[in-house]
C-alpha cells in the first residue's frame, strides 16, 4: 500500500517536479524507490532522518 | 514495445475481508504498473453498487428483497465472526489504528490508479441488476468468453 500512495502522489506531479517521501526501513524503502525508478522516476536522494525512517527525493521526468 | 503485465480478477465473494483483498491486490497491482481487470459477479457486486447500504434495487420482488439483504459496499459482512456487522466497524477502525488502508481507501486508489471494473452480465440478470445500479466507474458488463477473451496472457484469480 506504500507504493500505491507514493504512486497516487507521483501521479499528481508536474513533469520535472519533485516530491520528498518518508519511507519506513524495509519494505517500503526497498520498493518504492526500486518500482519509481522502474516507472521512469528519476531518484535523487535517500537520507536517514531519524529511527528506522528515511526521506527519499523523487523526480517525475 | 514490451507488453504490459496484466492480473485479472474474478471477485465473487461479498465479504469485507475478500474484498479488501480484491482491491488491495488491484491497486498494488495497478501502481507497478499492471493493467487490471475486475470482473465482479454475483455477491461481489455489492462492492461496486451505487448504493453503499442495504436498500431496495432492482426488478422484481425477490430481486429487490435479495438486493436489499445483500447491501452495498459499506454493509459488506465478515467472512468470520461478523457479530451482526459490528466487526468490519472495529476492523476498519483497527486498520486506521495501525495505519493500514481501509477498504474505501483501497477503493479509491483502484478507481484513481485506472482499474478496470466489469460487471458479470448473467449475475445482473439473476439479481434483477442493471449497468445503472453501478458506479460509473465501471467499464462494461460482460459475459464469461468476453472476460476470458480480456484475460487472456496474464494471471487470474479468483476470490
Amino acid at each position: 500500500m506504500t507504493f500505491v500512495k507514493a504512486k497516487l502522489h507521483l501521479e499528481q506531479l508536474e513533469s520535472g517536479d519533485s516530491t520528498e517521501i518518508l519511507l519506513v526501513a524495509g519494505e517500503p524503502l526497498d520498493n518504492v524507490p526500486r518500482t519509481a525508478t522502474e516507472q521512469g522516476y528519476q531518484v535523487l536522494e535517500s537520507v536517514h532522518v531519524r529511527d528506522n525512517i528515511h526521506k527519499v527525493t523523487i523526480k517525475k521526468p | 514495445m514490451a507488453e504490459k503485465n496484466k492480473l485479472s480478477i474474478i471477485s465473487m465473494s461479498g465479504d469485507f475481508d475478500k474484498v479488501i483483498a480484491v482491491f488491495t491486490l488491484a491497486s498494488g497491482a495497478a501502481a507497478v504498473g499492471y493493467e487490471v481487470n475486475i470482473f465482479f459477479t454475483f455477491w461481489g457486486l455489492n462492492s461496486i453498487k451505487k448504493v453503499t447500504g442495504h436498500s431496495f434495487i432492482g426488478t422484481g420482488f425477490m430481486a429487490r428483497l435479495f438486493n436489499f439483504l445483500l447491501g452495498g459496499r459499506k454493509s459488506l459482512p465478515l467472512s468470520r465472526l461478523n457479530f451482526g456487522g459490528l466487526s468490519p466497524i472495529l476492523m476498519t477502525g483497527m486498520m486506521k489504528d495501525k495505519n493500514v488502508a481501509t477498504l474505501e481507501e483501497l477503493f479509491d486508489a483502484s478507481k484513481a490508479l485506472r482499474v478496470n471494473f466489469f460487471a458479470c452480465e448473467m449475475a445482473m440478470h439473476v439479481l434483477g441488476l442493471t449497468k445503472d445500479d453501478f458506479i460509473p466507474e465501471v467499464k462494461d458488463v460482460l459475459g464469461v468468453a468476453s472476460f476470458l477473451e480480456l484475460s487472456k496472457g496474464g494471471q487470474t484469480l479468483f476470490i
